[in-house]
């Protein structure tokens, strides 16, 4: 534990971690699912609702100028979380999923062409994988993927092969929500513009947990969503380069993303508001303001070097254990804390179920990344996923109830496949 | 709430999960099919020999957790040597016992035993996935012979 961050106190910000399952503390092991959330978060949402709930951009009325003001005022604390230079570049939408789905109808429909090619990688979540499979049976367009080697990471001699000017769109994932990977995804962006081509990072497992800099990176979209973050689930966000983002055409129509509108035809709003379309879900997006807050007042250098020694505790733990197999890499610092792992030929749904029985949540099945699981030779994983909040005791607390699984399960199984 | 996970996990259900019964391909089989729960990896594929309107023999194969693979192995027992009529009652009563309704337990024989699983209902679908797959595999062979 760094010294800057007094666990203890942190983890009284975060009332669920009081809970008690079945009479045993809740060890919360699955924070690359969804995050918990600190008590300003939910006071954040319960201040909106109570205190000056309006429809945003509409009413003269001070409560609705109130709600729009934070509501903007959201937008400015992702903004500087991710360190985008205009806030026009942030969208709010409902999730990654949503924010990469905007990108592959808005984007992709106006600059994919039949022959293109959209490079992805096999470590993909679903949500950067159907998305870009849609658009490309539409277009008549090509999907190319980045292998996994056996360590779980990607191959930049590869990328330098498959990027052509051919390639449109490069879209990576920054961190694996399964094999914990952090992927080159600058050096990819720089490949990706050598041959003219658009570089979007899911940002869904980074920017909760690592330093992120749209800057740096220089990578043309990131997607993230609040619910992985601290914030409420139902908020996320794109950012997208404003050049970019000016010259796609909306991806739904309605209210608030107009300018004007005539029976027949319309004409648009600004950025980010274009893309905006209905009332937005400002509470949500207040709380996810609530969240960087509460982000940055840590410091996300510091909740990366938490996890980090979390995450090398438990490898390490887990490692030596004769019958667990870790996935991913061993090297801490191209990894997150997103560690899968399999324990004998005890199924990992069991493996699970038996954990939560002993307070212990833990994730088990494919993480919505069917491909990798392929590729990994598995049908499921069992995943433990650490975030600020989670303690080395806790790491104890997962190995010492694999006991339980082992006494039930352990030494059979299905013989052979 | 608790939950005590030996009404989960009865014997008998570890017992066919560790031995599973009519493991593997059938060859000649009448139809085959596959299923599989995405939600949580589970796959199986069940071979069905037909012969007189009944199951004369039948095998399952696939991966997935100790409730999909000890319910395919209760259910290969259960079906084999049974009439098309008495497979689809029964498969009838697994799946309301799954969902929670009262069914004749007698009717189930060991089966009975996953009685267990509908309270942990996202094991449900792992308990249900050998029967769906075999329904579909009937209705499949009743397709083809009008
Ligand atoms: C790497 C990655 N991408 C995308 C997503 C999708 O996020 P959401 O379901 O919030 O849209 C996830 C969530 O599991 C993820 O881990």
């Amino acid at each position: 534990m760094t010294p800057s961050m007094d666990l203890g106190r942190l983890r009284a910000d975060f009332p669920i971690l009081e809970r008690r399952i079945r009479g045993r503390p809740l060890v919360y092991l699955d924070s690359a699912a969804t995050s918990q959330k600190p008590q300003a978060v939910i006071d954040a949402l319960v201040d909106c609702y109570r205190n000056y709930n309006a429809n945003v951009h509409r009413g003269v009325y001070s409560i609705s100028e109130e709600a729009t003001e934070k509501y903007e005022g959201a937008r400015d604390k992702v903004q500087g979380l991710i360190g985008a230079a205009k806030r026009e570049s942030i969208v709010f939408v409902r999730s990654t999923t949503e924010a990469i789905n905007l990108v592959a109808y808005s984007w992709g429909r106006q600059n994919i062409g039949p022959g293109d090619e959209i490079l992805l990688t096999e470590m993909e979540h679903h949500s950067n994988l159907v998305p870009w499979q849609i658009l490309a049976a539409e277009k008549g367009a090509v999907l190319r993927h980045l292998s996994v080697s056996e360590e779980g990471t990607l191959d930049l001699d590869e990328a330098r092969r498959l990027i052509t000017e051919r390639t449109k769109l490069v879209g990576v994932a920054h961190m694996s929500n399964v094999l914990g990977t952090i992927n080159p995804v600058k050096e990819l962006g720089r490949l990706a513009h050598q041959a003219g081509a658009v570089m979007l990072v899911d940002g869904a497992q980074s920017v909760p947990h690592l330093p992120v800099d749209v800057r740096d990176l220089d990578c043309d979209f990131l997607a993230a969503s609040g619910h992985k973050m601290l914030g409420p689930t139902g908020i996320g966000f794109l950012y997208g380069k404003t050049e970019l983002l000016e010259s796609m055409p909306p991806f739904m129509g309605g209210g608030d993303m107009i300018s004007q509108v005539w029976l027949d035809h319309a004409s648009y709003n600004d950025l980010p508001w274009k893309f905006e379309a209905g009332t937005p879900n400002f509470a949500d997006a207040i709380g996810l303001g609530v969240a960087v807050d509460y982000l940055q007042a840590i410091g996300m250098d510091v909740i990366r070097e938490h996890e980090k020694q979390l995450t090398a505790y438990a490898l390490g733990t887990l490692g030596e254990l004769p019958d667990v197999q870790v996935h991913g890499p061993r090297d801490i610092d191209i990894r997150g804390g997103a560690v899968s792992f399999c324990l004998g030929d005890v199924h990992p749904h069991d493996l699970a179920q038996v954990l939560d029985q002993e307070g212990v949540c833990i994730r088990a099945g494919h993480h919505c990344c069917h491909p990798l699981m392929r590729k990994l030779g598995v049908s499921a994983t069992a995943r433990a996923s650490f975030y600020l909040y989670n303690t080395e005791n806790e790491v104890d607390v997962l190995v010492s109830s694999l006991d339980k699984a082992r006494a039930m399960f352990g030494q059979f199984g299905p013989a052979g496949n | 709430m608790s939950l005590p996970l030996d009404d989960l996990y009865r014997e008998i259900i570890l017992d066919h999960y560790k031995r599973p019964r009519n493991r593997g391909e059938l060859d000649p089989h009448t139809v085959r099919a596959e299923g599989n729960n995405p939600l949580c990896g589970d796959e199986i594929q069940v071979d069905v020999r037909l012969a007189d309107g009944k199951i004369e023999a039948i095998a399952f194969q696939g991966r997935g957790c100790s409730i999909s693979q000890a319910s395919a192995s209760m259910m290969t027992e259960a079906v084999k040597d049974q009439d098309l009529k008495d497979v689809a009652e029964l498969v009838d009563i697994f799946k309301r016992m799954m969902h929670g309704e009262d069914v004749d337990l007698d009717e189930l024989g060991d089966i009975e035993a996953l009685e267990g699983v509908q309270k942990f209902p996202v094991r449900i679908k792992c308990a249900l996935l050998a029967w769906t797959t075999l329904e579909q595999a009937l209705d499949e062979a009743a397709e083809e012979t009008p």
